[in-house]
C-alpha cells in the first residue's frame, strides 16, 4: 500500500461510514424515542427516503461537475422554479390545446430546454466576461427569480395533468419514478466524470486552470457546457417533482442551492475544485436526507435538522483540515 | 555606458506612460459606479420628478437601512478576503431574540442581551474562519443553516410579537424620527460614518486591507491575521444585531424567516459597490452607494409603474455589468482572454 | 551544420509591452539534432521569447519560420500541433489526476461517446515512462509524486508528440544527479532523432556538457550566438551581463560589535538540524547553499514563522523564544523574504502603506494612523534607496522588480532592526539595482546592523559577506572568513564534500 493510501481510503469512505453511523444511531435511538412502533430501517421507509432525495440529489449531480470544475452555481433554485412553472403553465397554453396527452412530452421538453438555456447563459457570461461564477450566478439567482414572478406574480401556478401524475406516481421494480431518475442521473454523471474526456478535463481545469489552458483545452466552452448541464438537471429535478405535485409557488426552490452545495461538500468535493466524486455526492445527498428523516423519527423538529446539518458541515471541514495538517514544522502562515 | 543610461531613461519614460494610462483606467474603474449612479438618478428623475423629492428619498433610504447596516459589516469581511453568508439568518435570530426578551426582561436589558448573543455567534464564526482557518464560504453556509435552526428552536417555530405594541418606546429605532429624519436613516448614517473612518483611517482598517490583499505578506509583516479576521466577523455581527434591532423595532413582531435571503442581497450591494470577492479592495462609501443603488432601483422602477419583479432582473444585469466593467478596465480588454 | 535547414528560425522578433521593449530584434535558429542553449539573466527576455514561440504572446514585429514556412502561432495548442513542445519550469500539472492523464492533458485518446480510451492511454504512457526509467506507472496520482518525479512527468510530455523542437526551461532545477543523467539521455535520444532542442538554464556546467551552441540575450536584445566548443564560461558570462563576472571578495571590514544573534544547535524537523552560528553587529554573514539546503527555513524560524524542534536562539546574549513575526519584530528582527510578490508586498496597496505596514500600529495620531508620519518615512527611504515611483500613491504592483524590492527593504530598514535578514535580495532584479543593493548591505553593516544574507548567487555572497556559512542538506558544512573562501572550497562545501581543513 502506498503511503497516504489509508487516509485517502478513509476520506473516500467517510461519507458511507457516516451514513452507517446515522442508521445505527437512529435505529437505536428510535427504539426509545420514536412515537411510532415502526423500525427506522424499515424497507418502505428507506424507499421513501430515496424518493425524497431525488429533487436535491439530481441537482447535486450537476453541482458536482460545476464545483469540480472550479465554479459554483447559486442560481439552481431559481432555475428549478422557472422550469417548474414552464412545465405546468405550458400545458395550458392554447397553442398546445390540440395535443391531448402529447402535451406532456412537449411541456417536459420545453421545461428542460429552458433550464438548459438558462444554465448555458450563466456559462456564457462566466466565459466571456471573466467574472467569477459566484458573482454571475448570485446575480442570475435574483434575475431568474424575477422571471419566475413574471408568470403569475406572487400567486402559485397550478395544473394537474392526471396522466402525468400517474406516471410520476408509478413504481417500477418497487422504485418510484423519481428514484429511478435520481439513480439514472447519478449513473450518467458518474460515467461522464470518470470515463469521458469531458469529465477528466473538468477535473484538470478545476485543479490547475492554467495548465489546462496551456495544454490547449478550451476552458470557456467546457465550463459553459457544465453550466448547461446543471441547468438541465435543475429543470429535470423540477419536472420530476412537479409532475406529481402539480402546483408551484413562486418562492419554491429557494435555498435549494444551499442544500445542494451542502450535500456536495459533505460528499467530499473540494470547494476550490479539482477533486470530488459523484458517488461521494450521492452519499452526501443520502446522508442529509437520512438526517432529516432520522431526526424526525426520533421526534426532533425541523429546527434541529437545520442546526445539526449546519454544524456537521463545519465539523467535516474541520476534520478534513486536521487530516491535512503536515506537522509541527509547517510554516505558520 | 551612455547606452545604459539611454536605456534607463527610456525605461523610466515608458513606465510613466504606462502609469498614466493605467491611472486613467483606474479612475474610470473607481468612479464608474458613481457615474452610473448619477446617470441613473437623473434618468429616473426625468421620468418621474417625484423621484428626488425629500419624502421619496427618505422612504428609499429608510427601507434600505436594514440592508445597508448589514452591508457595512459584510464590507469588512469581504475586504479581509472572506465571505459571510450567515448574516440573513443571524438577523432573524437577533430580531426574534430581542422581541422575545422585550416582554420578558424589558427593552433596557433585552437590547444588550440580544447584542451579546449575536456577538457570540459572530465570535464563533470568527474563531472558525480566523483562528482555525476554515473556508469562510462553507463555514458561513453551515452557520446559515445552524443559526436558522437555533432561531426556530428558540422561538419554537412561533412568530414573535410584542404584547403591548402601542405602549413601548422600543419602536423608536424603527419608526421614530429625530430632527425630522427617520431614526433608521440616522443609525445607518452614523454607523456608516463610524465604520468608514475605522476602515480608512485606523491601523485596524489598514490591516484589514493588507490581510485581504495578501494574507501571507501581511503575516510576514507581523500582522496578526487571525485576530484581524476575527474582528471583522465581530463587526459584522454587531452590524447584524443593529439591523435586527431596527427590524424588530419597526415591525414589533416577526416571523422566524425575516432575514432569509438577505445575505445574498447584502453581498450584491457590497459587490455592486466594487469590493472584490478576492479581498483587499472596497470602501464603506462605495458600499453605501451600492446599497442606495439597489434601493433606488427598486423604488424607481415601482414609481415608473413597473412590477416589483422587474427590479430583480435589473439588479441582475447591473451587478454583472458593474463587476464586468471593473474587471475589463483592469485587464484592458472587454472580453475575457480564455478560449 | 550550416548547410542543413533550421527546424525553427526566429527572425528579428520584437515584442513591446506598454513602456517596455521586452524583445528588441531577437533572431536565432535551431538546427535539427542540435541542442541550443538560450542564456541570459533574469528579465533578459528569455521567457517572453518562449511565450512568443508558444503562441501565448503575439510578436509586434518579426516572424517565426519552421523549415521554409513562415508560421503564426495562434495559441499553445497550435504550437504543439506544429511540433513545438514546452517543458515548463513551473510545474503545470493537475495534482489530482493520474500521471497518464497529465501527460496527455488536452489530448486524451477517445473511444465512442467521448469515452477515454484508458487501455491505449496506459499503454502509450507506460512506454514513455519506460524510456524515462522512472519508478512510477501511468496510474499514479501526480500529487503523490515527489517534485523531481513531477518534473519527470512534465518532461514525459515532450515525448507524446512527433516533436520538431522541444524547449526545456530550467528542467534540472529540482532533479537529483541520477535523474539529471536520465534527462540528458532523453535529450540525446531526441537529438539523434533530429529534433531541435532549446535548452534554457543558468547552470554553466550543464550548458557546457550538453549543448552545441549558445545564444545570449541581454535586456531584450540579442547578443549573438557562439559554438559551445569555441567558448568558455567567462566569455558567455561577459555576454550575458555586459562585463566580466565580478567574483571579488569583500575586502572592507568594519569594527565588529557584540554578538547580536546567536543560534545554538537549532533544528527544525527534517528541514535542518543542529545549526549553530553567530552574527555580530557590523558584520554581514552570507548563507550559501543549493535550493532546499535549509537556509530560508532558518530565516523563517528566526522570524517566528516556524517552531524549532530543538536548540536555542539568543539575542544580545539572552535566550528568547520567538512565536510569531510580531514577536520577532518586537525583538528587533527584520526579514526581507525570498518571494517578493507572495510574501513581501501587498501588490494592490500603495507604496506608502506597504512600507509602513509592520509599524502601522505605532504610527498614531489619536485613534488614527498618522499619515504625515507615514509619508515622511516613505520619503526618507525613497530618497535613501533611490526608489523610482511617481509618488507614494502608486500601487506597488505597477513598479519594476527592482523598485519593488527596494520598497520591501525600505519597509524593514524603517523598523531600525538589530538583526536584518535578507533572503535572495536581488532575485529578478536588473544589474544596476543589484549593485546598489549590495552597496547598501555593506553600508548597513558599517552602521552597526547585524546582517544575514541568504543567496544562491555566488558572486553576491562573495561580494557582501564578512563570513560565509555554507550549507548542505540542512546542515552547516563549514564557515569561511572572506580571506579563506575560494570558489572551489565553497562549491565543495555546498555539495556536501567534507574538506579536511577545520572550519
Amino acid at each position: 500500500m502506498q503511503p497516504g493510501a489509508l487516509s485517502k481510503a478513509l476520506k473516500n469512505g467517510a461519507i458511507w461510514g457516516f451514513i452507517v453511523l446515522e442508521l445505527i444511531f437512529f435505529s437505536v435511538a428510535g427504539e426509545y424515542l420514536s412515537l411510532s412502533d415502526k423500525a427506522f430501517m424499515d424497507y418502505d421507509n428507506m424507499l421513501l427516503l430515496l424518493k425524497q432525495s431525488a429533487p436535491i440529489g439530481i441537482i447535486a449531480m450537476g453541482m458536482t461537475i460545476v464545483m469540480v470544475n472550479g465554479n459554483i452555481d447559486l442560481s439552481v433554485g431559481a432555475t428549478y422554479a422557472i422550469a417548474a412553472i414552464i412545465l405546468l403553465d405550458s400545458m395550458t397554453w392554447p397553442i398546445f390545446a390540440g395535443l391531448g396527452d402529447w402535451v406532456i412530452p412537449v411541456a417536459c421538453l420545453l421545461a428542460l430546454a429552458v433550464g438548459t438555456l438558462l444554465g448555458a447563459l450563466n456559462g456564457l457570461i462566466v466565459w466571456k466576461t471573466g467574472v467569477d461564477a459566484f458573482i454571475v450566478t448570485l446575480g442570475s439567482m435574483l434575475g431568474f427569480r424575477g422571471i419566475v414572478f413574471m408568470f403569475n406574480g406572487e400567486n402559485p401556478t397550478s395544473h394537474l395533468n392526471w396522466t402525468l401524475v400517474d406516471i410520476a406516481e408509478a413504481e417500477f421494480l418497487g422504485l418510484a419514478t423519481a428514484s429511478w431518475f435520481l439513480l439514472a442521473v447519478t449513473l450518467v454523471i458518474w460515467f461522464v466524470m470518470t470515463k469521458t474526456v469531458h469529465g477528466r478535463n473538468a477535473y484538470a481545469i478545476g485543479d490547475n486552470r492554467e495548465a489546462a489552458v496551456n495544454a490547449g483545452i478550451r476552458v470557456g466552452p467546457h465550463m459553459m457546457i457544465n453550466f448547461a448541464i446543471i441547468g438541465f438537471l435543475a429543470a429535470l429535478s423540477a419536472v420530476v417533482f412537479y409532475s406529481e405535485s402539480g402546483s408551484v409557488n413562486p418562492n419554491d426552490g429557494q435555498l435549494y442551492e444551499l442544500w445542494v452545495i451542502t450535500a456536495v461538500v459533505l460528499g467530499g468535493t473540494k470547494i476550490t475544485g479539482g477533486a470530488g466524486s459523484v458517488m461521494g455526492t450521492f452519499g452526501g445527498v443520502i446522508a442529509i436526507q437520512l438526517l432529516r428523516k432520522g431526526l424526525g423519527h426520533i421526534g426532533a423538529d425541523t429546527s434541529t435538522v437545520n442546526l445539526v446539518i449546519g454544524l456537521i458541515l463545519i465539523a467535516v471541514l474541520f476534520l478534513e483540515r486536521q487530516l491535512n495538517v503536515k506537522g509541527k514544522e509547517e510554516l505558520k502562515v | 555606458m551612455t547606452e545604459t543610461k539611454q536605456n534607463a531613461s527610456d525605461l523610466r519614460e515608458g513606465i510613466m506612460a504606462t502609469l498614466t494610462k493605467q491611472q486613467i483606467g483606474s479612475v474610470l474603474a473607481k468612479q464608474g459606479i458613481l457615474i452610473a449612479f448619477a446617470v441613473f438618478i437623473i434618468a429616473f428623475t426625468i421620468a418621474n420628478p417625484k423621484f428626488l423629492s425629500v419624502d421619496n428619498v427618505f422612504s428609499v433610504v429608510r427601507s434600505s437601512a436594514i440592508l445597508g447596516v448589514m452591508a457595512l459589516g459584510v464590507t469588512f469581511v469581504v475586504i479581509s478576503g472572506n465571505l459571510d453568508l450567515s448574516v440573513g439568518s443571524m438577523m432573524s435570530f437577533s430580531t426574534i431574540v430581542v422581541l422575545d426578551l422585550h416582554d420578558k426582561i424589558g427593552p433596557f436589558l433585552a437590547i444588550p442581551a440580544m447584542f451579546g448573543m449575536t456577538l457570540c455567534l459572530g465570535a464563533f464564526i470568527g474563531f472558525l474562519v480566523g483562528y482555525l482557518r476554515l473556508n469562510s464560504l462553507i463555514v458561513t453556509l453551515g452557520m446559515l443553516s445552524a443559526i436558522h435552526g437555533l432561531t426556530l428552536t428558540y422561538s419554537g417555530g412561533q412568530n414573535m410579537d410584542i404584547a403591548d405594541k402601542e405602549g413601548t418606546w422600543f419602536s423608536v429605532f424603527g419608526q421614530g424620527t429625530a430632527l425630522g429624519i427617520p431614526v433608521p436613516i440616522l443609525i445607518f448614517a452614523a454607523l456608516a460614518a463610524l465604520l468608514g473612518i475605522v476602515l480608512a483611517k485606523t491601523a485596524f482598517g489598514r490591516k484589514v486591507y493588507a490581510v485581504g490583499g495578501n494574507g501571507t505578506a501581511a503575516t510576514f509583516s507581523g500582522i496578526k491575521r487571525a485576530r484581524t479576521v476575527f474582528t471583522c466577523y465581530i463587526i459584522s455581527a454587531a452590524c447584524v444585531a443593529t439591523a435586527g434591532l431596527i427590524q424588530a423595532s419597526r415591525s414589533l413582531g416577526s416571523q422566524n424567516t425575516v432575514g432569509q435571503g438577505l445575505e445574498l442581497e447584502v453581498l450584491a450591494a457590497v459587490i455592486l459597490g466594487g469590493a472584490s470577492l478576492l479581498g483587499g479592495s472596497g470602501t464603506i462609501f462605495k458600499t453605501v452607494i451600492g446599497v442606495l443603488i439597489l434601493g433606488f432601483i427598486q423604488n424607481g422602477l415601482l414609481l415608473l409603474g413597473l412590477q416589483f419583479y422587474v427590479q430583480f432582473i435589473v439588479t441582475w444585469v447591473i451587478i454583472i455589468l458593474a463587476v464586468w466593467l471593473d474587471i475589463a478596465a483592469k485587464r484592458g480588454k472587454l472580453l475575457s482572454p480564455i478560449a | 551544420m550550416t548547410d542543413a535547414k533550421p527546424v525553427l528560425h526566429l527572425d528579428d522578433i520584437v515584442k513591446t509591452f506598454p513602456g517596455v521593449r521586452a524583445l528588441d530584434g531577437v533572431s536565432f535558429s535551431v538546427m535539427p539534432g542540435e541542442v541550443h542553449a538560450l542564456m541570459g539573466e533574469n528579465g533578459a527576455g528569455k521567457s517572453t521569447l518562449m511565450k512568443v514561440l508558444g503562441g501565448i504572446y503575439q510578436p509586434d514585429g518579426g516572424a517565426i519560420y519552421m523549415g521554409d514556412h513562415k508560421v503564426v502561432m495562434a495559441g499553445p495548442l497550435e504550437a504543439k500541433a506544429k511540433g513545438i513542445v514546452f517543458i515548463h519550469q513551473e510545474l503545470s500539472l493537475a495534482e489530482e489526476l493520474t500521471v497518464a492523464e497529465n501527460i496527455y492533458l488536452g489530448e486524451l485518446p477517445r473511444k465512442s461517446f467521448g469515452r477515454v480510451d484508458w487501455a491505449t492511454l496506459a499503454e502509450r504512457t507506460n512506454a514513455i515512462l519506460k524510456k524515462l526509467n522512472v519508478g512510477f506507472d501511468a496510474k499514479t496520482r501526480v500529487g503523490d509524486l515527489s517534485i523531481a518525479n513531477q518534473q519527470m512527468v512534465e518532461i514525459a510530455r515532450a515525448l507524446t508528440v512527433d516533436a520538431k523542437a522541444v524547449i526545456f526551461d530550467e528542467p534540472t532545477a529540482s532533479l537529483t544527479d541520477a535523474e539529471k543523467s536520465v534527462l540528458f539521455d532523453v535529450i540525446a535520444d531526441l537529438k539523434s532523432e533530429g529534433v531541435g532542442i532549446i535548452y534554457i538554464s543558468h547552470r554553466m556546467e550543464e550548458i557546457f556538457k550538453i549543448t552545441d551552441r549558445i545564444s545570449i540575450l541581454r535586456d531584450g536584445q540579442y547578443q549573438g550566438t557562439v559554438a559551445t566548443a569555441d567558448t568558455d564560461e567567462e566569455a558567455v558570462t561577459q555576454m550575458m551581463i555586459g562585463r566580466t563576472l565580478d567574483l571579488s571578495r569583500n575586502a572592507s571590514h568594519h569594527e565588529l560589535g557584540d554578538v547580536a544573534l546567536e543560534v545554538r544547535g537549532l533544528s527544525c524537523g527534517k528541514l535542518y538540524q543542529d545549526v549553530s552560528f553567530e552574527v555580530r553587529r557590523g558584520e554581514v554573514v552570507g548563507f550559501y547553499g543549493l535550493v532546499g539546503a535549509g537556509r530560508t527555513e532558518i530565516a523563517e524560524t528566526l522570524f517566528g514563522l516556524r517552531d524549532p524542534s530543538a536548540g536555542k536562539i539568543l539575542l544580545d546574549g539572552e535566550e528568547v523564544r520567538i512565536h510569531s513575526p510580531a514577536d520577532a519584530i518586537a525583538r528587533g528582527i527584520s526579514l526581507v523574504p525570498e518571494d517578493r510578490k507572495g510574501q513581501g508586498l501587498v501588490l494592490g496597496m500603495n507604496c506608502r502603506d506597504n512600507m509602513t505596514l509592520p509599524q502601522v500600529d505605532d504610527l498614531k495620531a489619536g485613534p488614527f494612523v498618522a499619515e504625515g508620519a507615514e509619508i515622511a518615512i516613505f520619503d526618507q527611504y525613497r530618497d535613501r534607496l533611490d526608489i523610482r515611483t511617481p509618488g507614494w500613491k502608486q500601487q506597488v504592483g505597477n513598479l519594476s522588480g527592482g523598485n519593488q524590492q527596494k520598497i520591501v527593504i525600505g519597509k524593514w530598514l524603517s523598523m531600525h532592526p538589530n538583526v536584518l535578514i535578507v533572503d535572495e535580495p536581488t532575485r529578478g532584479i536588473d544589474v544596476g539595482s543589484k549593485s546598489e543593493i549590495h552597496k547598501l548591505l555593506r553600508e548597513l553593516a558599517a552602521q552597526g546592523y547585524a546582517v544575514m544574507v541568504i543567496s544562491s548567487e555566488m558572486p553576491e555572497v562573495l561580494h557582501v559577506s564578512d563570513r560565509i556559512v555554507a550549507m548542505y542538506s540542512g546542515r552547516i558544512m563549514r564557515t569561511f572568513t572572506s580571506e579563506e573562501v575560494s570558489e572551489d572550497n565553497l562549491i565543495q562545501a555546498i555539495s556536501g564534500i567534507k574538506s579536511n581543513e577545520a572550519a
